[in-house]
């Protein structure tokens, strides 16, 4: 790959902003998400359920269940955008410049056809190759996720597969034309941590090997730490912190992803009581005014209630949060 | 604020185990229908969902079972409760036989000192009832308090207990997010004055941070009514957090058990170490895993032996045929393992030091 293409990004993410109108009003599920991917670089983008995560990766899908709509924002994939595009330019864009990944291998892959045919279809969709070829490529695909006797295995059901294995094939369905992104969205989540740990690295591996740019979307910090190289961490529909994996884990600055590190139990930390959140997070009808963390925050000041924190840099990572604003601190 | 009758200390010295299951075992027939194995001429299929299982737990105590997806620990909580029967083995509860308790008043006097909290919020709560009713169930069940009045003081109390207010009594489950109605699950647990509860998989449809207040919760009600617990779970960071003791389950058997501070910093058996190995390392500390092989057997059928042994890479001839006996090491730490018995496999790097590697 020439120098001034993998210097771009894949993925550029601006301002997007997913809403719901209901009888109530509308309701705003993602509000002013920004991001970029790197191409071979694995975005993380952690928070609890309803903070907006699997919608962020829907919206990029184009796949938005009416009556949810982006209302603002763009997405821009490989220098073109790919909010704004009619049906069927979007369909010929999924599958071919972007793969996916989801929870449940079950669900995602055809029960009535062999894994191959699902495979071959895919390739002679979005690629120029023949029938010959695309199954050619497909038993190699297999290989390379690692199931074992591909040229058999091919012609077999989803349902004679194991959970983690037909994982493995939803990963090689993903890849098999060699997209630009790969959203991911919980892929290890139905998994046991055995079979997890293996799937985490088939997905890395051939991210990398490719130079695929991933964005992985989950709730488990583990493998966050495990697999990514930046981490957004998303609290009622924004992003509250984003940084190198490592900064955010280690060095967590908001007081929300403070919370969240120390509320997760870990082998071989002594201590009696995790920290505790109080609450829960606001319903999409109850978020309120200024941060959205306000009710929950143990530091949260007068600014916090009426004013809403934009993301600015701090250190390595980028924090949504008024502790760490000049004018707070001059004060 | 509790009455004195709520909790009377164990005035007894004698070093005796609330629970004590000895050689359990619970087998499901999942044959095909009479009529389709004549025909077809299929045998009868034994599913041995557990096989041989010992373990005691001590007073105030947390017992955790750990182990994959279809390893039988959910199936161990249900025999222990008594929903069902065991197809051999026994269970003690302080002493008592559980399967010798005949007649309604005995069993039901032993029933309500036990109570079991589930893994779904959602599905474990009547969704046509009012809160309030749901947690003086088991109080009415048992006729443990007479008067209506006293009964909604005592379901008030509950409430409080749990960390949500008297009035949210009226509302119905469907008003109260996951983390709430498993509160609403261990308050019905608490109503009958339980000395022991079960808890399988209490944690594990909720998110994170709604995981740890509930965590804490469990913790601090046990050390108020000294409750003994029985802990079932995947996750081997919430079990090493809360567990005194934790027993391993790979198919159907207890492969390993040990103080968890023990098992966990000194994993013996090969599925431990694996088990361990494979949990994604928060202190990022940049420990190279061994990748873990294979997947776990099919629990009809499984491997001969050590059901272990295809994925085990200390697998001698010994273990695809004997299947190994428990044996007991210093602390009553118990590996089933030949080759732990044998001497022949290396002591493991731990991966964990209890105390070390604190979060910066």
């Amino acid at each position: 790959m020439d120098a001034e293409l993998s210097n771009r990004p894949v993925l550029q993410v601006q301002g997007l902003r997913v809403e719901f109108p209901t009888r109530r009003g509308v309701l705003t599920a993602v509000d002013d998400v920004s991001f970029e991917i790197m191409p071979g670089e694995v975005l993380g983008l952690v928070g609890e359920s309803g903070a907006g995560k699997s919608l962020t990766g829907t919206a990029i899908f184009g796949l938005l269940e009416p009556p949810g709509r982006v209302a603002s924002g763009t997405i821009v994939l490989g220098g073109d955008r790919i909010d704004n595009l009619p049906h069927d330019r979007m369909r010929r864009i999924r599958g071919k410049k972007i793969g996916a990944v989801f929870q449940d291998p079950l669900t995602s892959l055809n029960p009535l056809y062999t894994i191959g045919r699902q495979l071959i279809e895919t390739i002679t969709t979005h690629m120029d190759m023949t029938l010959a070829e695309a199954r050619q490529h497909s038993i190699e695909l297999l290989a390379e996720v690692g199931i074992p006797a591909p040229e058999r295995r091919i012609d077999q059901y989803p349902h004679q597969f194991s959970g983690g294995m037909r994982q493995r094939v939803v990963i090689a369905l993903a890849l098999c034309t060699n997209p630009r992104l790969v959203v991911a969205d919980e892929p290890t989540t139905a998994l046991d941590v055995s079979i997890q740990a293996q799937i985490i690295r088939v997905l890395k591996r051939l991210c990398r090997d490719h130079k695929t740019a991933v964005l992985l979307i989950t709730h488990d910090m583990g493998v966050i730490a495990e697999t990514c190289d930046r981490v957004a961490v998303m609290y009622a529909g924004r992003i509250a912190e984003i940084g190198p994996v490592r900064e955010v884990i280690k060095n967590a600055k908001h007081p929300y992803t403070h919370g969240l590190m120390g509320s997760i139990p870990n082998i071989g930390h002594d201590i009696d009581e995790l920290t505790q959140i109080h609450g829960s997070m606001p319903r999409l009808t109850e978020i309120p005014p200024g941060c959205a963390f306000n009710p929950r925050c143990p530091h949260a000041f007068d600014r916090c209630f009426v004013e809403r924190p934009d993301l600015a840099q701090e250190d390595k990572s980028q924090v949504a949060c008024w502790l760490f604003d000049k004018e707070t601190a001059d004060a | 604020m509790h009455d004195a009758t709520l909790r009377a200390p164990a005035a007894s010295a004698v070093h005796e185990p609330v629970v004590k299951a000895e050689g359990l075992s619970r087998h499901f027939d999942v044959s095909a229908p009479w009529l389709n194995r004549v025909i077809e001429r299929s045998p009868r299929l034994i599913l041995k969902a557990v096989e041989d299982v010992s373990f005691a737990i001590d007073k105030g105590k947390t017992f955790s079972l750990v182990g994959e997806s279809g390893c039988g620990k959910s199936t161990v909580a249900r025999v222990i409760v008594g929903l069902y029967p065991p197809t051999r083995g026994r269970v003690y509860f302080e002493g008592t036989d559980l399967q010798s308790t005949h007649g309604r008043a005995e069993a039901s006097r032993m029933r309500h000192r036990m109570q079991m909290i589930f893994q779904d919020p959602f599905a474990s709560l009547n969704p046509r009832w009012r809160v309030r009713d749901i947690i003086a169930e088991p109080i009415r069940a048992f006729g443990l308090l007479d008067g209506k009045e006293e009964t909604e003081r005592r379901v008030d109390e509950l409430l409080e207990l749990v960390g949500l207010a008297a009035s949210d009594g009226a509302q119905y489950p469907h008003e109260f997010s996951g983390g709430q109605r498993q509160r609403i699950s261990i308050a019905r647990a608490l109503a009958s004055q339980p000395d022991f509860l079960i808890c399988d998989e209490p944690t594990s449809a909720l998110d994170v941070s709604v995981q740890a207040q509930i965590l804490n919760l469990m913790k601090e009600l046990q050390r108020e009514f000294g409750l003994t617990y029985l802990f079932i779970s995947h996750n081997l960071a919430v079990v090493y957090h809360v567990s005194d003791t934790v027993g391993v389950m790979y198919l159907g058997r207890l492969v390993e058990t040990g103080p968890a501070k023990e098992v966990f910093s000194r994993p013996q058996h090969p599925y431990t170490r694996m088990l361990l190995d494979a949990i994604p390392d928060l202190d990022m500390t940049g420990r190279e895993r061994t990748p873990v092989a294979g997947e776990i057997g099919n629990p009809i059928n499984p491997p001969s032996g050590c059901a272990f042994h295809p994925r085990c890479p200390f697998a001698a001839d010994r273990c695809r045929t004997e299947i190994p006996r428990p044996i007991t090491r210093a602390g009553g730490h118990r590996i089933a393992c030949h080759g732990i018995e044998e001497n022949r496999i290396p002591d493991a790097v731990p991966p964990y030091q209890p105390g070390a590697g604190s979060v910066a």
